[in-house]
């Protein structure tokens, strides 16, 4: 049984190799900004939004795509998504961080 | 506020009491300057005719800090109290910046619920919108479903919240979401705009869209009436 399921792993690792790497996007959050704060995107292109912040925690909530994440100092937040629909899509600091939070906000433009 | 203040000291029928649903003070990210705050707005309130009045946090006053200063000035957060017959509930969804209650205060809901008989009658006083109102501006209590769960076998539970500076109503199933006008920095309407910022001050109109409510509790029913930040 042990071997069956080696092989398996082994299986889903060749398919795992042949998909193409998402791209990776950098994304840095500081009192009171995303650094982009714009992003394009192309329609069915995986990405994974790699997200940090330069000072405290912070968060990243786009609800229209379903996405959210929290930004703590130190760490990476991965957040992998492959855009389904067209459209622009608004992204918020949902942790609130000072006196500029409710300004901290950008923009996902998914283009068909 | 002052005007507030002298607004409702001129009710004609003053109110049984007096709740502020959060956002006592603007933001600031300096402790010292909080507190001097939080200070001068427990001093002009105090001449209130009134005096049972209930505070709560906003994030404005509670979220950079985790509502230590304003603990200093009004006590706790989250609290209970009954009234002729209505329990009331005050839920703190500020304190942690991201906008939760928090398991610990979700536990303490529901065993306070668990003590109300499933007619009773049950306002719940909150900052934050219990429901997703506007994900998008922060309009929203992460774990908002939880407490809205723990009402829904009460039958006469009614949520009065604040933060979003206009008025509003939202049923989720029977329950009743009611929030006010503020006093000042008056919001536009949910996502009518394609940035969340106050709607620009009118030197012709410097009053428009704030104000407060009265509320009245009669038969199960709850009257609400608008009244302007100044007497007109």
């Amino acid at each position: 049984m042990k071997r069956r399921a080696f092989l398996a792993l082994l299986v889903a690792s060749a398919a795992w190799a042949d998909e193409p790497a998402p791209r990776v996007i950098p994304i840095s959050a500081r009192k009171f900004e995303f650094s982009p704060a714009e992003l394009e995107l192309k329609l069915g292109e995986p990405v994974v939004l790699e997200l940090t912040t330069e000072d405290v925690h912070m968060g990243f909530d786009a609800p229209a795509l379903g996405l959210h994440a929290d930004i703590l100092p130190g760490r990476v937040a991965r957040v992998p998504f492959t855009p389904d629909k067209p459209g622009s899509f608004e992204f918020a600091c949902d942790v609130f961080c000072g006196s500029g939070h409710e300004e901290m906000s950008g923009v996902i433009k998914v283009r068909s | 506020m002052k005007k507030a203040v002298a607004a409702v000291n001129s009710l004609n029928e003053p109110p049984d009491f007096i709740v502020f649903t959060g956002d006592l003070t603007h933001t600031t990210d300096d402790p010292k300057e909080r507190r001097r705050r939080l200070a001068q707005f427990k001093e002009i309130v105090s001449e209130l005719k009134v005096k049972d009045v209930r505070f709560m946090p906003g994030e404005h006053d509670a979220s950079l800090d985790r509502g230590e200063a304003y603990q200093e000035f009004f006590g706790k957060t989250h609290y209970t109290f009954d009234h002729k017959g209505v329990h009331f509930i005050a839920l703190d969804n500020v304190s942690d910046p991201a906008g939760r209650i928090g398991d610990e205060q979700l536990a303490w809901l529901a065993a306070d619920l668990a003590k109300q008989p499933r007619d009773s009658r049950i306002v719940v006083l909150t900052h934050r919108p219990l429901f997703p109102l506007y994900p998008q501006w922060d309009w929203a209590t992460r774990d908002g479903d939880k407490a809205i769960e723990l009402l829904m076998p009460h039958r006469n539970a009614t949520v009065f919240y604040g933060h979003i500076h206009q008025e509003h109503h939202f049923k989720t199933a029977h329950i009743e979401h009611h929030a006010a006008k503020s006093l000042i920095f008056p919001q536009p309407a949910p996502g009518s705009v394609p940035k969340r910022a106050p709607v620009a001050w009118d030197p012709a109109q410097p009053y428009r869209g704030l104000g407060f409510r009265q509320i009245e509790a009669e038969r199960g029913e709850y009257k609400l009436t608008e009244f302007p930040v100044v007497r007109v």
